[in-house]
């Protein structure tokens, strides 16, 4: 894992975090009812993703193998809390749509996970790239759901996107279709469920007919030629 | 005299799949003519929406799979599914109510999880809960039993409503006389008389109850339990989880009712209103998400009776026969691990 290529192309498609090794699943299915929502955690998990596994790469040589697991925890709870107390200061009001899920970044495995996994094993820059890359994976896959959840369940697009960016984004708002009764469903956790297992099943499909239409390496006919004798 | 030579199994059946639906639609028929009869022609629109949706759903699914299509259409059971959503949604629920409903039934329920067997849940319920769930405003302002209705929902109005056509003078003035006779459910009622501090007796008092039950849905249960013993009487179901579901659901119901009786909804309430017949003989005895050996059946039955009373008595919702049948279908696979008849030669318990 050593070209920036690779890494970038295992973040957003091939090992992405979100559709393939189903990490971070309970802030996926929670706060994905609108692309606000879904975009301010994305964000906050990817800066918190790219401070710790920057931390964690510049300390692993320092770091006895025995305890490297709650020094990374607490690398991260700091960087956390860092990120918390910053969307506190200056986006409020997404501060309190998102609650409890901003300081349960602790946990998600999304982070430990990239600092065990890849962080303690390489380089600074790598690792940025690769924490950066990961981010960017789990922030994608928070979007489309929560677009495709938010245009379901109440027929917008960028509702309340004045909550992340400020008062200006309110105009952003995009009203698809007008809707009488809003699809409850789409809205709540069980909606999120089903729609993230069509999002895979999406991702599997396109694999295959990417798989399917790749040129298969020609098997190499052996001819023998007899050499015995046939009596 | 030709004799006719075959290896075993000695036994004759015609008990395939498609006939085995087709009777299972057939005997839905008294009851949805009563229902009709009670709750006017909306039922009949929504069933024709519900088959047509799930034809053409599971048509769809099977190009896309590259199975038979012909095939599977033909074993019926997208018909049964639809006629069992369509008779448990309201009469005169909008049009895309039962059409989404359908092809949630079809397309995810069914088909997702591998098509006819190998679905675990029953999948005109999980489409009910869905829609239950989703569109509460819906789902429960079913019309008032055209016995005591101010306005007869007739077929031109019941069209105009469950189409939504409302940019029109006619429109409207079908619309208003459909309104006036939406209302909640008997138990619906019930529960909420009883959550305002009425007893059970003074709330029967309204005019959605005769004597001991409610009104319409009375005769509608009677009509669907008539078309489980017509069932039964064909073989196409076991008596086990009707019975079992019956039983335990007047136990429960009877052990309420002695306690307190202002209180607890009468056992004879219970079992003759909102789907309880439906769900006992042919919701439950769905083959595919029941418990297979007659001891699961009986523990799966029983189940699903006390699951109905604990939720239509404790719950937030106003009937139950949904949430219980699902809950069932989760448990079943666990029920026929522990109750697996023994094998002959096989000692029991091993």
């Amino acid at each position: 894992m050593s070209n920036y290529r690779d890494i970038a192309s295992q973040g957003l498609w091939k090992n992405n975090p979100g559709l393939v090794q189903l990490l971070g699943l309970c802030p996926l299915l929670a706060v994905t009812a609108t692309i606000a929502n879904a975009l301010g955690l994305g964000v906050a998990t990817l800066l918190v993703l790219v401070g710790s596994n920057i931390l964690v790469s510049l300390v692993r040589d320092y770091v006895p193998k025995e305890i490297r697991i709650p020094v990374f925890v607490m690398i991260i709870a700091a960087l956390v809390t860092c990120v918390q107390l910053l969307i506190n200061a200056y986006a409020y009001n997404l501060y309190l749509s998102l609650g409890i899920f901003l300081p349960l970044i602790v946990t998600n495995c999304i982070i430990i996970g990239r600092a065990e996994a890849f962080a303690s094993r390489n380089t600074l820059a790598h690792s940025a790239f690769d924490g950066f890359m990961m981010g960017l994976g789990f922030t994608a896959v928070l979007v489309v759901l929560g677009a495709s959840r938010e245009l379901l369940g109440q027929g917008t697009l960028f509702d309340g996107a004045d909550l992340l960016l400020g008062e200006w984004a309110s105009s952003l708002t995009i009203q698809v279709w007008q809707v009488d009764t809003p699809f409850l469903l789409a809205m709540l956790p069980p909606g999120a469920f089903i729609a993230m297992g069509l999002l895979i099943a999406l991702k599997n499909v396109i694999d295959s007919k990417i798989k399917a239409r790749q040129p298969k390496p020609e098997s190499v006919a052996v001819t023998r030629a007899r050499i015995t004798k046939v009596s | 005299m030709a004799f006719k030579i075959a290896s075993s199994p000695h036994v004759s059946t015609s008990l395939h799949t498609n006939t085995v639906m087709k009777r299972v639609a057939l005997c839905l028929i008294p009851g949805l003519v009563v229902q009709s009869y009670y709750f006017g022609f909306g039922t009949l629109i929504q069933l024709l929406l519900a088959v047509s949706t799930a034809y053409l759903a599971e048509a769809a699914v099977m190009k896309l799979r590259n199975k038979n299509i012909k095939a599977t259409l033909s074993d019926n059971s997208a018909l049964v599914t639809a006629v069992l959503l369509a008779v448990a949604i309201p009469p005169l629920a909008p049009w895309w109510l039962i059409v989404i409903g359908t092809l949630f039934a079809i397309v995810i329920v069914k088909q997702l999880y591998g098509g006819l067997g190998n679905n675990v849940f029953n999948p005109a319920m999980a489409a009910y809960v869905l829609l239950l769930i989703s569109f509460p405003v819906q789902m429960t302002s079913w019309i008032a039993p055209q016995t005591i209705a101010l306005n007869h929902a007739d077929i031109l109005s019941s069209l105009f409503s469950i189409f939504e056509f409302r940019h029109s003078f006619l429109a409207e003035h079908f619309q208003l006389s459909i309104d006036g006779t939406t209302m909640a459910t008997p138990l619906d009622t019930l529960k909420t008389d009883l959550s305002m501090g009425l007893t059970t007796t003074e709330s029967m008092t309204k005019p959605i109850f005769s004597g001991m039950a409610a009104e319409g849905w009375f005769w509608v249960n009677m009509a669907y339990l008539i078309g489980g013993a017509i069932m039964l009487k064909l073989k196409v179901i076991r008596w086990h989880i009707s019975i079992a579901i019956l039983a335990s659901l007047f136990v429960c119901a009877s052990f309420g009712y002695l306690i307190s009786p202002d209180t607890f909804v009468s056992p004879l309430m219970h079992l003759f209103s909102g789907g309880t017949m439906l769900a006992a003989f042919f919701i439950a005895t769905d083959p595919v998400t029941a418990a297979t050996s007659p001891r699961g059946r009986l523990i799966f039955g029983a189940m699903i009776g006390v699951l109905i009373y604990v939720i239509r008595t404790f719950g937030g919702y106003p009937d139950a026969v949904a949430f219980a049948v699902l809950l069932a279908n989760m448990c079943a696979p666990f029920i026929d691990y522990y109750v697996r008849p023994r094998s002959y030669g096989h000692r029991t318990g091993n």
